[in-house]
């Protein structure tokens, strides 16, 4: 006795394909929500106390990533500036600019300015600037394109899959050292090489592996140890 | 030829179903239950009980989740407590249920016919209990996905290697098929059910279920290929999935888990307990339901005869612990061994041989194999056997390890017992609705064992 009539068997067999697209497409949606901006804040331009662009003081001005943050060759901390920094010379130029009336206010009182965190790693994770500039990564390799950021903002999404791409295999991202400040640097290529100890480098992979060598960068076994970054 | 209404048996053996039965006295009796029987105040006095139960499990299981693992007694070195043992324990409990619907399906025992329907229901809600306790006792059961390989923003893997992980494999393989084998046999007595249904939205219910079955020829040919099929995956689970979970302890260096014995006395003592909690809820079962015809004395001394083989493989475990203890000559396995027998823990361990070993001997005579009363007993012994066998494997090895200065006590709490206890409630909230919803015996699969369905083809050319 059937009190279903027979047309539902196509609602039967359409459900059973369906689950199995709604649920890929479940798992799907997920996997992007948790790589998108959402939950990474990656590309978030967020406000600051004083709008400070890093492209007029980079590339309109050529200030060194290191005037700045002093202590990134040194320190797991690459530093913020103090004040007195900007001091140097807002003390002399832009002097009654309205828009720097925090950084009088700030260098009168003592009192630091407050400025929003962008790139900020969980407490669990062990980084250290000093490792990574000394080894041959460059400022933008992480940070992006900062000399072209009028307001600054996180450009990697720093999920655990964004540090392993690099620990895995280094040579893709590995540059020399006195390049990784350069912000317009250009990994080798067969028209523009890239000369290391009087041997040109056309590929980034080549380079990256004598680079590794010269740099005595630990193998890939040694720094995908989970204690390299959660201690 | 004269059709046998009597169903050949041995002799000295009960029939597997009372003679006098016909297609329509079975599919009456049986969804009867379901369907005319009203409900009863003592149905809904155990109801009350066991629900309770099992909220004060929510209410354990909550408080665990604001204060975290701490509330149990688990701490170093105890760091395996009543969660790793109940867990055991009721996957174990499980394995009677698979080993009923698909071993003996396939080894073509008819008396399984009978017991196999609430057997896997039993499994299923036994292995949902046991899912309880590894996912609460990750201490942050939110992150439990974590176990699984998906692709995650961390690019990395679960670690293979740990048999944690594998066990995450075996009991949702397990957990998966047995519920598709349980379906799958469900579908005919589904369909029986949607007929004798009168309530329209009763019917509706029970006919989605069913998914349009009519009972044609081409349908039986595919749910019988099906069926074989799914008894066919469903065979090495029950092998597997407790020597999966035996090599959560095997794989260690503990002395008293570093055995090669474990995978074989794990699934002995699994399907020993199993077949004990199947004994425990068809004695009952069958006489407030009148379900005696179906499930006759012989299936319960089936029951008691696997009870008693399974008993001794157990046992057989035990003598080689013990034997390997004073055999291989080695210091921390001879100290296990005479820290069981006169430890702190050595009433447990006396209790366990008393439980398990002694006591289920009596099996061996027919008396106690075919008086329900002394089986409810016996199984009930073995339960609480089965589950102090964890408890020594668990407790006692790990609280004196190698070195006397990490020595300690294992003492559980009130919460340990109350999620203890709030699974149990758990476990018998689900059979209590279980009754009272489905067919507790297959309908279909009683039938086939009837003269009329079985065919005479041969025979009657030879006339």
């Amino acid at each position: 006795m059937q009190i279903f009539p027979r047309s539902s068997n196509a609602i039967a067999r359409a459900s059973l394909f369906g689950a199995v697209f709604a649920v890929a497409g479940l798992f799907w949606v997920v996997a992007q929500l948790q790589r998108s901006p959402y939950i990474t804040y990656a590309g978030v331009r967020k406000s600051q106390p004083v709008p400070f662009s890093h492209q007029h003081h980079v590339t309109g001005l050529g200030i060194d990533c290191r005037y700045c943050h002093t202590s990134v060759e040194q320190s797991s901390f690459a530093g913020i500036p103090p004040t007195k920094t900007c001091m140097n010379c807002h003390a002399q130029i832009w002097t009654n600019a309205a828009y720097l009336e925090p950084v009088r206010e700030s260098f009168r009182s003592g009192r630091s300015i407050e400025w929003t965190r962008v790139n900020q790693l969980p407490n669990f994770v062990y980084f250290n600037h000093s490792i990574h500039v000394n080894k041959g990564v460059g400022c933008n390799t992480c940070h992006g394109p900062v000399d072209q950021m009028p307001l600054t903002y996180q450009y990697a999404s720093l999920q655990m899959e964004f540090c392993l791409d690099c620990h895995r295999a280094p040579e893709k991202y590995l540059r020399p050292r006195e390049q990784v400040f350069n912000m317009r640097y250009e990994p080798p290529s067969t028209g523009e090489p890239v000369v290391v100890d009087g041997i040109a480098y056309a590929e980034q992979g080549k380079l990256g592996e004598a680079l590794k060598k010269q740099y005595k960068v630990r193998s890939a076994r040694e720094i995908t140890d989970c204690n390299t970054c959660h201690r | 030829m004269a059709t046998n209404t009597q169903i050949p048996v041995a002799d000295r053996r009960a029939p597997v179903m009372e003679p006098g039965h016909t297609f329509v006295t079975i599919g009456e009796k049986v969804s009867n239950i379901v369907l005319k029987r009203p409900i009863s105040l003592g149905w809904v006095l155990g109801f009350f009980i066991m629900f309770s139960l099992m909220n004060m499990l929510l209410f354990a299981l909550g408080y665990l989740f604001l204060k975290g693992t701490g509330i149990w007694g688990i701490n170093i070195p105890v760091g395996w407590g009543f969660a790793i043992i109940n867990f055991v324990w009721w996957i174990g409990i499980g394995h009677a249920g698979t080993l009923i619907s698909a071993i003996l399906c396939l080894l073509r025992q008819t008396w399984r016919n009978s017991i196999n329907r609430f057997a896997e229901a039993m499994t299923l809600f036994a292995v949902a209990c046991a899912g309880v306790f590894p996912l609460v006792h990750t201490g942050r059961p939110w992150l439990a996905y974590w176990m699984f390989p998906y692709p995650n923003t961390m690019n990395y893997w679960p670690n293979f290697r740990s048999p944690l992980i594998w066990d995450v494999f075996a009991v949702s393989t397990y957990f998966t098929i047995s519920l598709v084998f349980w379906f799958v046999g469900l579908i005919p007595d589904f369909a029986t059910m949607r007929d004798r249904a009168e309530h329209p939205l009763t019917r509706g219910i029970y006919g989605i279920l069913a998914m349009g079955w009519r009972g044609s020829a081409r349908h039986w040919h595919r749910y019988e290929t099906a069926y074989l099929l799914l008894a066919g995956l469903a065979t090495p689970l029950v092998l597997s999935v407790h020597t999966v979970v035996s090599f959560d302890f095997a794989i260690s260096i503990v002395p008293g888990w570093h055995t090669t014995i474990f995978p074989p006395y794990f699934v002995a003592g699994a399907i020993y307990s199993g077949f004990a909690m199947v004994l425990c809820l068809a004695i009952p079962i069958r006489a407030i339901y009148g379900l005696e015809d179906f499930i006759t004395m012989r299936h319960l001394e089936n029951s008691g005869k696997v009870m008693l083989a399974t008993g001794l493989i157990v046992a057989y475990g035990y003598g080689i612990e013990a034997f390997m203890g004073w055999y291989s000559g080695n210091q921390f396995d001879s100290m296990l061994l005479w820290n069981r027998l006169h430890g702190p823990y050595s009433f447990w361990y006396l209790s366990l041989l008393a439980t398990n070993i002694v006591i289920p001997q009596l099996l061996w005579m027919k008396k106690f194999r075919t008086s329900t009363f002394w089986l409810w007993v016996i199984s009930l012994v073995v339960l609480v056997g089965m589950w102090l066998e964890r408890f020594i494997i668990i407790v006692v090895s790990l609280h004196r390890d190698f070195l006397n200065s990490s020595w300690g006590m294992y003492y559980p709490t009130k919460w340990d017992w109350m999620t203890y206890t709030g699974t149990i409630g758990m476990f018998l909230t689900a059979m209590w609705l279980f009754v009272r919803i489905l067919p507790m015996v297959s309908i279909s699969e009683l039938r086939t064992l009837l003269p009329e369905a079985h065919v005479h083809e041969a025979e009657e050319v030879k006339q």
